[in-house]
């Protein structure tokens, strides 16, 4: 029964459209390209205009600021994807224990056996495959490595960026890593905290996402 | 519907009108969004150049339609989503049903959707015992409240805060009241978390359905999107047929089209693509993603070139905004899913003319819609062709109901009216009559249901023929 219908309504279109001819193709529209400086404050700017907090670092002393911010925060736990790139980082970070850090939680169990604690974790840290400094929005690439809910569920959500990865728009980044030709389960831009405006139009944070967004941004 | 009466669209109005607390709400409300959408458009010709993109996309998708349907279908396939095919809301439903029961499931985590709406799935899925919790702030607002969206972006636009306020007061257990909108937020995040935590089944929309990679795009701010769409080990996605379109790369200027017109925003909190479902290895997302391709009267639209514009659609709601109609009445008073401009166009030709081609007729053809639409549907034309349907001779066209709304008393005005304005003669006796006895006409008929809302015309005591007769036209 479902075949028929699909060729029922398949050739109903079919009939519709025949009369007509394809209006040409489109392509990306160019947009003016910044220099990695004003990639870097564009998207600073857009990210913290949506309330997002963005931190520049170097790259070889990032994981000293992280510190300082979850101390700041008074995190309890920390929740991380053992097998990304940062994972060996995070994990050696500090010692369990230590005072004024949050608890460290690797995210090696797939969800139906980890759900509850899930729940209770106050901060997810993720790698993001880049960014885009025209709209202002980070690029997350959940996959085997890193799990979707590790940016969702806990309250405030830390992201990792290369200043190297940011792209000037939405399309070129589409075009530069090829996107056409495998996408993962899921692909997702951020480009801030949840929020709402769906009571009389005033603007409210977290309300079913992550309350905060903060974004490290990793330079040469 | 909330309104269990039979649609009786001058009712509605009048009730509308009357009630100030909902202009109140309304006005402010559109005016806002006006004015973020404004700002985020600063630029007239990027705008100009984006809409004349976003509509070339569209149109070319929907020139192909058949093959890239089908292309999306073997994409999606490929990647481990079921792909299902309704012709009917009925049938959708059904269609949603079966995959509830065959996971046992009871309860389902609802993401926003106009598809959804167009399909009753909440009541129907109810009245087979299942609990539907919709999740986005605006819907649950109106789910507790008993009533359907009014709006396609901002569904509760037509609550204040103290009406919500008393809303949660009153159906959620153990809620004190308050008007503080942070506290309702944490009120509605504490008991949504729950529901996700438990939901066996998550449902979504779809704003943009990609055919060369089989990837469901959805656009939101709140996070539950999200939730509906990766926690639950089961994910269905609604879309009507026309969602779809062919690369990748054709999504970015619809998305900010979409975004740009529908909140001011220059990009959503979060833009979700999703491919699959969980692959092996993968520690969460559902276990199983269907995709729900709906005709529901699209095919029919798309059979005549000029109604097809109305499936260029993305659902902004920019027309309903900028429609100074619909910023006084709202969207109840529409009494189908659709309002604004876009209902006007698209429920006639759901529902057909005789139930649903007075809504047409809620338009001063100010062109504004036309103005603002990010894919340049020409609105203000559709409003007008769906009117001429109505009162169309013969049988020759496609909208149900063609011809239905012509009387007799109509034509033979229009006919008198045509044969008095080509006959000068006629003309003149004509005006001369009207001069004297056109105020005093009695209030019958058309003219008393047209004079209730407008003042009768005055009639001048001279014709502008007369006129220029006696006076004569200066040259310069």
């Amino acid at each position: 029964m479902i075949d028929t219908t699909r060729e029922k309504i398949l050739s109903r279109l079919q009939t519709a459209v025949g009369r007509t001819s394809p209006s040409p193709s489109t392509t990306c529209m160019p947009i003016a390209t910044f220099t990695a400086e004003e990639k870097i404050a564009k998207l600073k700017g857009l990210l913290e205009a949506m309330r997002a907090e963005v931190f520049l670092f170097a790259k070889e002393n990032w994981v000293d600021g992280l510190k300082t911010i979850l101390a700041a925060k008074q995190l309890q736990t920390l929740l991380y994807a053992p097998d990304t790139w940062i994972g060996p980082t995070i994990a050696g970070a500090w010692e369990e224990d230590t005072q004024g850090l949050p608890r460290k939680v690797a995210f090696d169990q797939v969800i139906e056996d980890s759900k509850a604690e899930l729940f209770q974790i106050d901060a997810g840290i993720t790698t993001t495959r880049g960014a885009i400094a025209e709209t202002g929005a980070i690029v997350l690439w959940a996959d085997a490595h890193e799990p979707r809910t590790l940016s969702l569920v806990p309250a405030v959500h830390i992201a990792v960026l290369e200043a190297g990865k940011i792209y000037n728009s939405f399309c070129e980044i589409i075009q530069e890593q090829n996107w056409s030709a495998g996408m993962p389960t899921n692909a997702l831009l951020i480009s801030g905290p949840s929020k709402t405006a769906d009571i009389e139009m005033t603007l409210a944070f977290g309300v079913h996402g992550p309350k905060e967004l903060i974004v490290l941004i990793l330079t040469d | 519907m909330h309104d269990t009466g039979p649609f009786n669209f001058k009712t509605n109005i009048v009730k509308a009108l009357a009630d100030k607390q909902l202009r109140r709400n309304l006005k402010s409300a559109m005016d806002g969004l006006k004015v973020k959408r404004r700002a985020v458009f600063a630029d007239a010709d990027e705008l100009d150049a984006l809409r004349a993109q976003g509509e070339a996309i569209k149109r070319r998708a929907l020139s192909r339609l058949p093959d890239l349907l089908t292309r999306l279908e073997a994409r999606c396939t490929a990647n481990g989503i079921q792909v299902h095919w309704a012709e009917t809301a009925a049938d959708a439903n059904r269609i949603v049903l079966n995959i509830m029961r065959q996971h046992g499931a009871e309860m389902m985590v609802k993401g926003k959707s106009m598809v959804s709406e167009e399909m009753g799935l909440n009541h129907f899925l109810e009245d087979q015992g299942m609990e539907v919790v919709e999740t986005d702030l605006g819907e649950f607002i109106i789910q507790l409240a008993g009533e359907p969206p009014s709006h396609i972006i901002v569904p509760a636009v037509h609550k204040n805060k103290d009406q919500i306020a008393r809303i949660f007061q009153e159906k959620i257990p153990d809620t004190p009241y308050t008007e503080d909108v942070d506290e309702l937020n944490a009120l509605a995040r504490k008991t949504l978390r729950r529901k996700f935590y438990n939901g066996q089944v998550g449902l979504s929309g779809v704003n943009f359905a990609v055919a060369e990679t089989g990837t469901l795009c959805l656009v939101e701010n709140e996070g539950n999107g999200r939730m509906c769409t990766t926690v639950p080990p089961v994910h269905i996605a609604v879309m009507g047929l026309e969602k779809v379109v062919e690369k990748l790369e054709e999504v970015p200027p619809l998305l900010r089209l979409l975004t740009g017109s529908a909140t001011g925003q220059l990009i959503s909190t979060y833009f979700n693509m999703i491919t699959s479902p969980r692959r092996p290895g993968e520690k969460d997302g559902p276990r199983e993603v269907h995709l729900l391709i709906l005709d529901n009267g699209r095919s029919h639209m798309l059979a005549d070139n000029e109604l097809r514009q109305a499936l260029q659609c993305i659902r902004c709601g920019t027309c309903l905004n900028h429609c100074p109609v619909y910023v006084r009445i709202g969207g109840h008073a529409y009494g189908f899913v659709y309002p604004g401009p876009i209902g006007e166009v698209i429920t006639p030709q759901l529902e057909g003319i005789e139930k649903a081609g007075e809504l047409a007729s809620a338009s001063s053809l100010c062109q504004a819609c036309g103005e603002v639409c990010p894919v340049r549907i020409p609105l203000p034309d559709l409003i007008r062709r769906i009117r001429r349907e109505g009162v169309g001779r013969g049988s020759d066209c496609c909208v149900e109901g063609y011809g239905s709304k012509r009387g007799p008393l109509e034509v033979f005005a229009w006919k008198a009216w045509a044969l008095v304005n080509s006959h000068p003669r006629l003309n003149a006796v004509n005006n001369r009559v009207l001069a004297k006895i056109g105020s005093r006409l009695p209030r019958l008929g058309p003219l008393a249901a047209w004079t209730t809302g407008r003042s009768a015309p005055q009639f001048a005591p001279k014709s502008l023929h007369q006129l220029v007769d006696e006076e004569g036209v200066p040259h310069d």
